[in-house]
């Protein structure tokens, strides 16, 4: 017998005993080897439940009667409309908010004054208050019960079931998404950087153009298709103050809702395929930003590694 | 100049409609305000939004810390399809969401079809309001878990196999305790989300008053029927106790903090 023959028998012998020896915790084993496959398989069968079935449907639905009827239903003027009230009230409160977005993180990263922490949690404050609710504030102050009601009546100002309360509505439900994405950042980036411009001979702007904007690029992209994503996608809120009147304070959201409850399924599944697909687009570009801000992380690790060694 | 920029855009969009809320309810008599939400329908509806939200986020609380945990301990295939796919309650519209989940629990939809030979009926019943809630929710426990089981240590876990605990027992007495507060906290996330929700619950829901109806429903039928005061009152409610549910999750995010500080 060669050594190696030799060695291989008593391999087999020693696997020989355990098995006949401990056939319960070859069991075990062979039992928990199982473990992670099952789990997966478990928390795919839920995604697949939850997630995947309802982003199908929407597709299904809209294409059910063939891509005709599928084009069909945006020949509608109001369908049109829908749209356009959508891109206008997104149009609006995006600049907006971004605007306020990176002033509002900048003056919290980069000066000291009391009261901050305060201030990050009323920045926060839209996220807390339900769409519902949201609506309702608008109404109880323009409405024409509301406080500034009887002064805009009588200037036929309208507000409140009117493209301004649905810009209004849209701008507070999206209020936070830029700056809570901005604020973390800038705190931990600091203020060295712009100093050392400043000492330079750099104006504030030159400092804010060439060394804070490119330091938050992507924090503030994320931000923004977040916010956009929201923006188009409102409901509740844009439901309180729109007054539902066809083809002049609809969005795409609230036309999908009269679609739907005239049964109307083809149509309201379509301007649905819509709004899925600017859903989809949002969740891959938030998936590369995510990637990208995590390179951008790495390549400035490096240098300081090679510091180190 | 940009913080007094940042305060005036605050003031203006957020706080003086906000606190307009609570000035016109201080137009209503004390008694007048618990007439408004102690109503029967009222009751009725806050009994539905906080039982179907709170089985919701407890659902989500199993599956979320099931998905995050394999996302985060395993490697297979469409995993990162998977993690990207976690964030599409955030990204999908609530109202696209709110028709298609009707569309698949309904009498004739996809699941609904076998749901119903078992007696259960699925959309226009508390069970839709939960499944919509369950469907929002999501995302919350999921981002919150990750980061807590990245930094889980595998040394205790082995350490504990070692010492020959097995499989539920290091599930329960390591990896469980150390997890927690990130769990409550989606927990609460999920929850307060939940309670506010309107545009993916009302399709599924079938709304009706006493058995179905939600109270952001309620809100908007007061407001339809010109009842502001009602509105306002019930939604005086609704905002105090998410905001008592906000300062509860920044207490569980501190004593989360102060925890890891020590094991540190």
């Amino acid at each position: 017998m060669s050594p190696l023959q030799e060695t291989q028998s008593l391999n087999n012998q020693n696997n020989l005993e355990t098995s006949v020896l401990k056939p319960t915790a070859k069991y075990i084993d062979w039992l928990s080897s199982l473990v992670p496959g099952l789990l997966i398989t478990l928390a795919i069968g839920f995604m697949a439940l939850f997630l995947v079935l309802p982003l199908l449907v929407i597709f299904i639905e809209a294409f059910k009667l063939g891509l005709g009827e599928y084009f069909k239903s945006f020949q509608d003027p109001s369908a049109w409309h829908a749209v356009k009230l959508t891109l206008i009230a997104t149009g609006i409160s995006l600049p907006l908010n971004l605007v306020f977005g990176i002033a509002a993180a900048w003056a919290i990263a980069k000066f000291e004054f009391v009261g901050k922490s305060v201030l990050i949690t009323l920045i926060d404050l839209p996220f807390a208050v339900s769409p519902i609710i949201s609506g309702l504030i608008f109404v109880l102050m323009f409405g024409l019960q509301g406080w500034f009601g009887a002064w805009l009546a009588e200037r036929d100002l309208q507000i409140i079931f009117a493209v301004p309360g649905i810009v209004l509505a849209t701008i507070f439900v999206t209020f936070p998404f830029v700056a809570r994405e901005l604020i973390p950042l800038m705190q931990e980036q600091g203020s060295d950087e712009e100093q050392a411009a400043i000492s330079l001979g750099a104006t504030g702007w030159q400092s804010f153009f060439y060394i804070t904007l490119p330091n938050i690029k992507w924090a503030v992209l994320y931000g923004v298709i977040l916010c956009n994503a929201r923006a188009m996608g409102e409901f509740g809120a844009v439901s309180v103050v729109s007054g539902h009147i066809r083809g002049k304070t609809n969005t795409v959201p609230l036309h999908i809702e009269i679609l739907y409850n005239e049964y109307n399924v083809v149509a309201a599944f379509a301007m649905a395929s819509l709004l899925a697909l600017m859903g989809l687009v949002t969740l891959a570009l938030k998936t590369f930003l995510e990637w990208k801000v995590q390179q951008d992380r790495n390549t400035t690790l490096e240098p300081t590694l090679a510091e180190v060694h | 100049m940009t913080l007094g920029y940042t305060l005036l855009y605050l003031t203006l969009i957020v706080l003086i409609p906000l606190s307009g809320l609570f000035i016109q309810t201080m137009n209503l008599s004390f008694a007048e305000f618990w007439n408004h939400v102690t109503s029967p329908r009222v009751v009725a509806s806050y009994r539905l939004t906080f039982g179907a939200s709170f089985i919701g986020a407890a659902i989500n609380a199993v599956f979320g810390f099931l998905i995050a945990w394999c996302l985060v301990r395993y490697r297979f295939p469409g995993r990162r399809l998977m993690d990207a796919l976690v964030d599409l309650p955030f990204a999908l519209p609530t109202a696209v969401s709110g028709i298609a989940l009707t569309t698949i629990f309904s009498k004739h939809g996809w699941i609904g079809q076998y749901l119903e030979p078992l007696g259960i009926k699925a959309a226009y019943s508390p069970i839709g309001v939960v499944i919509a809630l369950t469907f929002i929710g999501l995302p919350f426990v999921v981002r919150t878990l990750q980061p807590a089981i990245e930094e889980l240590e595998k040394e205790a876990e082995e350490a504990a196999a070692s010492l020959g605990a097995n499989r539920l027992q290091t599930f329960l007495r390591v990896i469980l305790p150390t997890v927690f507060p990130a769990l409550l906290t989606g927990f609460a996330l999920a929850f307060a989300r939940a309670l506010g929700e309107y545009g993916s619950v009302v399709f599924i829901s079938g709304n009706m008053p006493g058995r179905t109806e939600i109270t952001s429903l309620l809100i908007i039928t007061k407001l339809e029927q010109y009842d502001f005061a009602g509105a306002t009152a019930i939604a005086v409610v609704m905002l105090v106790v998410s905001f008592a549910i906000l300062l509860s999750i920044n207490l569980l995010q501190w004593w989360f903090s102060v925890g890891r500080r020590r094991v540190a």
